[in-house]
């Protein structure tokens, strides 16, 4: 019964965004791809947080890694071809996060934290400070690249309609693989290694290795909205790999909720809403230009009152009647 | 290099590091006897420095006083601000996640500096140095060393004394160190443990706004200020283990001479230098140096 | 002050809409309204609308509607922000902004949607150098421009060796290549470039430095509150008086107060000074104090008022007709600008050709000096237009 309700509900949704070209505005249309490209990040995210417990502070590292390789490597005259581009952004994103990773998954806690912070702000430095990425005036991406067998043109993706598509179809996919990852052998270990790492080690699991291979994974996933970034405006700047960038994606996975693979989806939808929303001057009027002091009061209260996050509130709301039980250990 | 030269960039190491140990020591105090990981840190030692520079007129005016008084008014109301927000704030993060305080004080950033944009402006404003402190040092034959410097520098070796002396020779220093070791211990030894939490946060709150204070006059005044010192603190409160004011100590020290003659050596790295050291040392010590 | 000149302006749109031929041209601001720039953005908004108001609320007879965006000087911002205004608010000229960073994302957004933009600060080479383009222009300076004023100065202070010292990004990099360039054509040598990351402050080892490397004098490119410490911390460093340090103008513009006397007697170069004395300029700082009391009449003012002169002559050459945008452009980039800086035309890339000028630091003021480079224009290098 829950089933259907469920897939109901998805095909309403499905339905709505796929409508919605055909009425809304080019800058709300522009929105919704700019959301779904935050949800695909705070999805790879989740992977990580919410699945596995590696709270990670340096997740915008590897959007940003892959937003210079499509931009570095697409030419100026013309439009690159995706099926190498693509990938490549991916790899590139992976393998800094297999390097990182191996070392960082040595610490844990607030010290695994800093030092994915720390490997972050490496790479952030590389592209503010070297000539590699034309430093903090940022570079641009002259061509959307296309899927090219040969001289077929298989992809366009220069039309907005088409772009918003494909990026629909990213995130599908991307939430698609991470559901049915989660369900698996694999997932199971991941859930395992989250809730007790030392009970699964002691069951002979090589919780390194899981840790690693869900970490690469993850950043890999990171690096394709990474790539859908940089296509959509075509300008990347040094900033896309600050820790801010970090911070808010976190908040996103957070604030939707991480016991849920689709809180990441909720929260990115929610944050950008919430952005829109206080900066709109329509609404607060001069008050809109104050937008920052809305935006961290409405954090600070959405973070206390939602300790679940939003995908939590149903349990939230049915343990109410309940009483309340000790707060559950943190895994640390 | 030049021996003069040398000795100046070791002298310029050692004040930027035991400015940093200011901030850092009082993050690390909050962190680790409260076990709160308060990102909004640097928010206080912004306010320090802008209450340097909104107060100095006031006190000049009301008490007839100069720069060192102005800077103890700044300490005393940093203090009642931090005792005020731990009631009023931080006392409901103890029970949440370290996830949940980040995210909040995360927030709490973003509501200070915009309250900061709406009370007094966003003008970058510079701090005058006290006339009395205003000259400079002779060291080699073009370069002098400024006189405040050595001021800043020696306000932070008796702040670190003096805190030294209170955690290890007095009552509160000794509730402090057992609350760091075992929190429900002092709570069922009839220690007010709330009480006790909301001086060592104002202490936290107080140093870092001494801190934005004493360098408000060579760092100059200007938004974003908090949060440029922030990561750094955080950096130094990782190396030197969470927790831990001898490890912040050194810490600084060493974030403050990898940070000086990184610059000068590697000027394109300089800014990663830091962030290697950080890495390489928790590979070796994955709790920092000194583990709490 | 800001609220009411927006709303006489829609209110006097409004009312008279009726009479107009076509409707309200649609500008834009992309400015900081927020953050260490903010002062700039309120400047260069203030001086647009002033010049606005002087031809009585109206550019060639049509009415000016105004959007606002705030770019917190946030890059990775740029483009939504843009969109913001292109795409949500429906502009047709686009005025922003001061950060380069957003600028260049600025730039992208209106090459990308065809929209004319103006540019009143950010300076950039690349963007009327490489990425110059028919729609984009500037009432402002590239960053070579002051630089390049500068090393001829120097040369004939006859200064034969420099180190130059600014932050690691492409604005330091430009200016500081400017003064290169026209030091190292007059003879003299730069014996070291150096940096530090961006926005770092701590300047104490790179003045150690400096003092051990005893140049004839020192070029520096900074900013803001970076201008400020530098400044100060040359001052306290003892170096004021041994090795004469020079900047682009931005060294001490709008940072007096904070310097104090630390900034007394420092050349610097820019499109614009304290004491011009000419009554074009007399008249814009009379003007501008009479309507903004709390805020001294800058650079910033200047480029404001400008960029708006700029729309009016493109406008003038179509009659308000803000479709037609070749024509429009085409004005624009023909224009003469009778600016409070003294004339000025636009190179082919879109860039002031103008006076630079030497000024010292007297007082509160950067008091001129002389002309330092006439009519210079931005080599525009890599700019294929």
């Amino acid at each position: 019964m829950r089933f259907i309700l469920r897939a109901i509900l998805l095909l309403v949704l499905l339905a709505l965004v796929l409508s919605l070209p055909s009425f809304a505005t080019s800058y709300y249309l522009g929105l919704v791809v700019k959301i779904m490209i935050y949800a695909l990040f705070a999805l790879s995210l989740q992977l990580l947080v919410g699945c596995t417990g590696l709270v990670s502070l340096g997740h915008s590292a590897f959007f940003g890694i892959a937003a210079y390789f499509v931009t570095l490597l697409s030419p100026e005259s013309g439009a690159g071809n995706m099926l190498w581009l693509l990938p490549g952004a991916i790899l590139a994103a992976m393998a800094y996060a297999a390097v990182t990773g191996a070392l960082a998954l040595r610490t844990k806690g607030i010290y695994f934290i800093m030092v994915t912070l720390a490997f972050a702000q490496m790479a952030y430095y590389v592209f503010h400070d070297t000539a590699l990425g034309g430093g903090t005036d940022g570079i641009y991406l002259y061509f959307r690249p296309e899927i090219r067998l040969g001289d077929w043109v298989v992809l366009n993706i220069d039309d907005q309609f088409v772009f918003y598509v494909f990026t629909l179809a990213c995130l599908l996919l991307t939430w698609l693989f991470l559901a049915l990852l989660m369900r698996s052998r694999f997932g199971a270990a991941l859930t395992g290694i989250r809730v007790n790492e030392q009970r699964m080690r002691a069951a002979g699991f090589s919780t390194f290795k899981y840790k690693l291979i869900a970490y690469v994974i993850g950043c890999g996933l990171a690096g394709v909205a990474g790539f859908l970034y940089a296509v959509k405006d075509g300008y990347v700047n040094p900033e896309l790999l600050a820790w801010e960038q970090s911070g808010l994606v976190l908040l996103m996975v957070i604030l939707g909720g991480m016991g849920r693979l689709w809180g990441a989806v909720l929260g990115a939808v929610a944050l950008t809403l919430l952005q829109e929303v206080f900066q709109s001057h329509a609404l607060f009027g001069e008050f809109a230009s104050r937008w920052h002091l809305t935006f961290g009061l409405a954090i600070i209260a959405l973070v206390a009152a939602l300790p679940q996050g939003l995908a939590g509130l149903p349990d939230q709301w049915r343990n109410r009647r309940r009483p309340k039980s000790i707060s559950s250990a943190s895994a640390q | 290099m030049d021996p003069a030269i040398l000795l100046i960039q070791c002298l310029n190491a050692v004040q930027y590091g035991l400015l940093l140990f200011l901030v850092a020591s009082g993050l690390t105090l909050i962190f680790g006897i409260m076990g709160i990981i308060n990102l909004a840190h640097g928010s206080f030692y912004m306010i320090g420095a802008y209450m340097a520079f909104a107060l100095q007129p006031l006190v000049a005016q009301y008490l007839g006083g100069g720069f060192v008084l102005t800077v103890l008014v700044c300490v005393v109301l940093a203090t009642v601000l931090g005792y005020f927000l731990e009631w009023a704030f931080y006392s409901y993060l103890y029970t949440r996640e370290h996830l949940q305080q980040v995210l909040m004080t995360y927030g709490l950033i973003l509501v200070f500096e915009e309250l900061r944009s709406i009370i007094v402006g966003n003008d970058v404003h510079g701090v005058p140095v006290p006339s009395w402190l205003a000259g400079s040092v002779r060291l080699g034959d073009v370069m002098t060393y400024p006189v405040y410097r050595l001021f800043i520098s020696l306000v932070c070796i008796l702040v670190a004394a003096l805190m030294f002396w209170v955690l290890t020779r007095t009552r509160l220093g000794m509730m402090i160190r057992a609350g760091a070791s075992n929190r429900e211990m002092i709570n069922s030894l009839g220690i007010d443990i709330n009480r006790l939490f909301r001086i060592v946060f104002a202490i936290g709150v107080a140093l870092a706004a001494l801190a934005g204070a004493i360098a408000a006059p060579v760092s100059s005044v200007y938004p974003g200020m908090g949060n440029a010192v922030l990561i750094i603190c955080f950096v130094v409160v990782v190396i030197g283990g969470i927790g831990s004011i001898k490890g912040a100590f050194l810490a600084a020290m060493l974030v403050g001479f990898v940070d000086t003659f990184g610059q000068v050596f590697f000027p394109a790295a300089a800014g990663v230098m830091v962030y290697l050291l950080m890495a390489a040392i928790l590979l070796f010590k994955p709790e920092g140096l000194f583990k709490h | 002050m800001k609220k009411i000149f927006t709303h006489t302006a829609l209110a006097a749109a409004l009312a008279l809409s009726a009479g107009s031929a076509f409707a309200a041209v649609k500008v834009g601001f992309m400015l900081p309204y927020s953050g260490t720039y903010a002062k700039l953005g309120e400047a260069i908004e203030n001086g647009f609308k002033l010049y606005v108001q002087e031809q009585g609320g109206k550019l060639a007879g049509q009415e000016v509607q105004y959007f606002k965006v705030d770019d917190e000087s946030n890059p990775s911002k740029g483009p939504e922000n843009a969109n913001r205004l292109i795409k949500r608010d429906g502009v047709d000229i686009l005025v922003g902004t001061v950060h380069s960073g957003v600028a260049m994302a600025l730039a992208k957004a209106a090459n990308d949607s065809d929209t004319t933009l103006i540019i009143p600060n950010a300076g950039a080479d690349a963007i009327t150098g490489p990425l110059c383009s028919k729609n984009v222009f500037r009432s402002s300076f590239s960053n070579w421009q002051p630089g390049y004023a500068m090393g001829a100065v120097a040369a004939e202070n006859g200064d034969k060796t420099a180190v130059t010292i600014s932050w690691n990004y492409a604005a330091g990099k430009e200016s500081t290549d400017g003064f290169k360039e026209s030091f190292e054509k007059a003879g003299g040598k730069v014996i070291k470039h150096l940096t530090l990351p961006f926005p770092n402050v701590e300047f104490q080892p790179l003045l150690t430095e400096i003092a051990s490397l005893k140049p004839d004098a020192v070029y520096t490119f900074f900013a803001g509150g970076g201008a400020v410490k530098f400044v100060q911390d040359y001052a306290a460093a003892g170096l004021k008086d041994s090795i004469p340090l020079y900047g682009a103008g931005f060294l001490t513009d709008g940072t007096l107060e904070a310097q104090g006397a630390s900034a007394q007697g420092l050349q610097t170069t820019l499109h614009y000074a304290d004491g011009l004395d000419t009554p074009r300029d007399n008249k814009f700082r009379e003007d501008y104090i009479k309507n903004f009391p709390q805020l001294p009449p800058d650079v910033y003012a200047v480029q404001g008022y400008d960029a708006a002169q700029m729309l009016e002559a493109g406008l003038k050459a179509v009659d308000g007709d803000v479709s037609k945008k070749d024509a429009m452009r085409d004005a624009i980039r023909s224009a003469k600008i009778d600016s409070p800086r003294g004339e000025f035309t636009l190179s082919k890339a879109g860039n002031p050709v103008q006076d630079m000028y030497l000024r010292k630091v007297e007082g509160d003021k950067n008091q001129f000096v002389k002309i330092a480079v006439e009519k210079l224009a931005d080599p525009a290098r890599g700019c294929k237009l």
